[in-house]
C-alpha cells in the first residue's frame, strides 16, 4: 500500500481558501502561528478577510465570539491545541460555548508531532477538555480527505467545533469517493472477533494494524470515529454486542479522550472490555516522531500486540 | 426698545438648546432613578445580586439607554443596532434595570431575577434575555468580545457602536489589556469602553488589592483615547459619550468615577455591599431615599 502523505494542517488551510473563494462570511484569526497552522495559505489569499491577533489567544477566543455574535460572520479562531484548548479555556467555554456562538475552533499540533518542540506544544489533553464542554462538537479528522470535508461540515453547522489538525504528513486513506457524514462513524473494516475504535492519525495505522491481523486470521471490526463528541453510540454499541472486546487508539492521553468516551458510552449498557492505546497520563518530550510514536505505543505493531492480548482475555 | 430684538439669533438658538439640554438631564436622572430603585427591588427580592457595582453604574446606564444607544427594543436582534457589553456581568441588575425601562420585557419580570428558570440570569445570557448583546460573567472577557463586535463592523460595513463596560477591578486580568493592545493596533474608533471607577472590589479598596493606577496613563499609553468624568454628573457623561462616538482614530474609554452603591447611603462605598442583598427593613429605607416610600416598582 503506497499512500500519499499529506499534513492535515496544510488540508486545513487549502480548505479554508476554497470555501472562502464561494462565500464571503468566513474568516480567520490566528495568533501569530499562521505559518504553522497554515492559515498563512488563507491570509495570502483573503487578506483582508485575517486577522492577526498576536500572541494573545484569550483575547482571540473573545474576539471571534464578538464577530460570531452578528451571525454574518464564520470566525475560525486558529493556534496550536495546547493554547486553543488550555490557555485560552476558560475564553472558550464562557465566551463561545455557553452562548453557543458560531466559532469554529482549530487546534493545530495535536498530540505528539510537533517538530521537536516537545511537552509544552503537544496536546494530550485538548480532546479531554473539549469534550467536556457543554455545546461543543469535537472533531478529529483523520487524513487530509477527510480534513477537507470537515471543514466544510463545520462551516454548514451553526455552532462551536473545535477542530483538531496535525503537523506531520500522514497518509491519505480515503479518496474522492468518501462521504463525511456528520456525527457519525466509519466502519473501515469488518470484522466479528474485535473492535478497534480509531481517530484521527491513528485511524491509517490502525488500517494496517487490522491488515496484519487479518493475515493471521484475527478478523477485526475498525471503526473511524472522526467525531468524538457528540459520539455515534449506536455504532459503538453494535460492535460491543457483536465483536465483545475494544481496543481504542489515539494520539491523545487514555484519560477523556477517545478511550474514555467509548468507555462512557458501552459501560453504561453494553460493557466490553477496553483496551485503550494512547497516551497514558505523562507529559511528553522531543524526538524524533518514529522514536516518538514507538516509545508512545502508538504504532501499528503496538496495536497488533495489544490485540492479541485481549483476545487473549476474551477466550478464556 | 433697545435690545430685545437684537439678540443675535445665534444666542437665541443657544438659549433654546441649553433649555433643551437641561431638560434632557432631567429626564436622564429620572431614569437612572428608576434604574436604582428596580435595582433595590429585583435584589431584595431575589436575597441575592451584586447591588454596589449595579448602583455605580446606574447613571451610565440611563444616559446609554435613554440617550445614546441606537437600539429597537421591538427588534433587540435588529442588525445595525449599537451593540452593548456588560463586561463587568455581576452588575446585571443594573442591566435588566435599563432594559426593562426602555421597554424590552415588561417590569413584572423583574421579579424572577435570580430565580429558577428565569430569563434575568445572575450574570447577563444573550440566549435568555432581550437586549442582552452578550453574556458575560467571567471578568475580563467582554472587551475581547465588544473588540470583535467592533472589527466585525468594519468588515460588514456597519455603522453601529460597540460600548462595553468594564470594573475597575476587573482590569487586573490580563486579557483586558490583550484586548486593549489588539483595539489600538486595529484602531477600532467605533469601540468605546467605560470603566466604572467605584474603587472597591470583592474584597476590599481595589487599589489596595491591587494598584490598578495609573489608570488614565495606562490606557492612553496603550493607544487608547481617554476622558475622565464624573460618572454620576449626567450632564458630564452626555458629554463623554458624545465625544466618543465622534473620536476618530483611536477606541475610546471613558473613565467614570463612581461611588459603589451610589444613591443609598448605608450602601455607598462600603465593601459589603459588594454582593449582599438588602433585607426588607433596608430594602424600604433605601426606597424611601430614592424618594419611593410605599408603591412597587413592579
Amino acid at each position: 500500500m503506497k499512500n500519499k502523505l499529506i499534513a492535515t494542517r496544510t488540508a486545513f488551510g487549502e480548505a479554508l481558501v476554497e470555501i472562502a473563494k464561494e462565500r464571503n462570511d468566513i474568516v480567520v484569526l490566528d495568533a501569530d502561528v499562521a505559518s504553522s497552522t497554515k492559515t498563512s495559505i488563507f491570509k495570502e489569499a483573503f487578506p483582508d478577510r485575517f486577522f492577526e491577533m498576536g500572541i494573545a489567544e484569550q483575547n482571540m477566543m473573545g474576539v471571534a465570539a464578538g464577530m460570531a455574535t452578528t451571525k454574518k460572520i464564520i470566525p475560525f479562531a486558529v493556534t496550536f491545541a495546547v493554547f486553543a484548548t488550555k490557555r485560552a479555556c476558560d475564553q472558550v467555554s464562557i465566551s463561545i460555548a455557553y452562548p453557543k456562538l458560531n466559532v469554529k475552533i482549530v487546534g493545530s499540533y495535536g498530540g505528539i508531532p510537533t517538530g521537536k518542540a516537545g511537552a509544552t506544544h503537544q496536546a494530550f489533553e485538548d480532546i479531554a477538555i473539549m469534550r467536556a464542554i457543554p455545546n461543543m462538537t469535537v472533531i478529529v479528522p483523520a487524513d487530509a480527505v477527510e480534513m477537507k470535508q470537515a471543514v466544510r461540515a463545520c462551516v454548514e453547522y451553526n455552532g462551536p467545533v473545535y477542530l483538531r489538525c496535525i503537523r506531520c504528513e500522514t497518509p491519505v486513506i480515503f479518496d474522492e469517493n468518501y462521504k463525511f457524514e456528520w456525527n457519525k462513524g466509519v466502519i473501515l473494516r469488518d470484522g466479528k472477533d474485535i473492535t478497534i475504535v480509531s481517530t484521527g492519525i491513528m485511524t491509517p495505522e490502525a488500517l494496517v494494524a487490522a491488515n496484519i491481523l487479518a493475515e493471521g486470521g484475527i478478523n477485526v471490526r475498525l471503526i473511524h470515529l472522526h467525531t468524538i463528541k457528540p459520539i455515534d453510540k449506536d455504532i459503538l454499541l453494535k460492535a460491543s454486542i457483536e465483536t465483545g472486546h475494544i481496543v481504542t487508539v489515539e494520539n491523545h492521553s487514555i484519560i477523556g479522550g477517545l478511550g474514555g468516551a467509548v468507555a462512557e458510552v458501552l459501560s453504561e449498557s453494553e460493557p466490553a472490555l477496553i483496551k485503550r492505546i494512547g497516551i497514558e497520563d505523562k507529559f511528553g518530550e522531543s524526538g524524533s516522531l518514529d522514536d516518538l510514536f514507538t516509545k508512545y505505543g502508538l504504532t501499528c505493531e503496538n496495536i497488533v500486540k495489544e490485540v492479541k492480548e485481549i483476545i487473549k482475555k476474551k477466550n478464556k | 426698545m433697545k435690545g430685545v430684538l437684537k439678540i443675535p439669533i445665534v444666542y437665541k438658538k443657544r438659549g433654546i438648546l441649553v433649555v433643551f439640554q437641561e431638560r434632557l438631564i432631567k429626564n436622564l436622572e429620572k431614569k437612572a432613578n428608576i434604574i436604582r430603585r428596580y435595582i433595590v427591588e429585583m435584589i431584595s427580592n431575589a436575597e441575592g445580586g451584586h447591588i454596589g457595582g449595579a448602583l455605580s453604574i446606574a447613571d451610565i446606564m440611563a444616559v446609554l439607554y435613554f440617550h445614546i444607544l441606537k437600539i429597537d427594543p421591538e427588534n433587540p436582534e435588529w442588525e445595525d443596532r449599537d451593540r452593548v457589553v456588560l463586561s463587568k456581568g455581576h452588575a446585571s441588575a443594573a442591566w435588566y434595570a435599563a432594559l426593562t425601562e426602555r421597554g424590552y420585557f415588561p417590569k413584572e419580570e423583574l421579579l424572577t431575577f435570580d430565580h429558577i428558570n428565569s430569563r434575568l440570569q445572575g450574570h447577563p445570557d444573550m440566549n435568555k434575555t432581550p437586549g442582552v448583546d452578550m453574556s458575560s460573567g467571567s471578568l475580563g472577557q467582554g472587551i475581547s468580545v465588544a473588540l470583535g463586535m467592533a472589527l466585525a463592523a468594519r468588515y460588514l460595513k456597519k455603522t453601529y457602536r460597540t460600548f462595553v463596560i468594564l470594573g475597575d477591578g476587573e482590569t487586573q486580568e490580563g486579557q483586558v489589556w490583550e484586548a486593549a493592545m489588539v483595539a489600538a493596533n486595529y484602531n477600532t474608533d467605533n469601540l468605546i469602553a467605560i470603566l466604572d471607577y467605584n474603587k472597591l472590589q470583592l474584597y476590599g479598596e481595589t487599589n489596595t488589592i491591587m494598584n490598578i493606577e495609573p489608570v488614565i496613563e495606562k490606557w492612553h499609553i496603550f493607544g487608547w483615547n481617554t476622558i475622565e468624568i464624573n460618572g454620576h454628573r449626567i450632564n458630564e457623561i452626555v458629554q463623554a459619550l458624545e465625544d466618543a462616538v465622534k473620536f476618530e482614530g483611536k477606541p475610546t474609554i471613558v473613565v467614570a468615577h463612581t461611588i459603589k452603591g451610589k444613591g443609598v447611603s448605608f450602601m455607598e462605598n462600603k465593601v459589603e455591599w459588594h454582593s449582599l442583598a438588602p433585607t426588607e427593613e433596608q430594602a424600604k429605607q433605601a426606597l424611601k431615599e430614592l424618594g419611593y416610600s410605599n408603591e412597587k416598582g413592579f
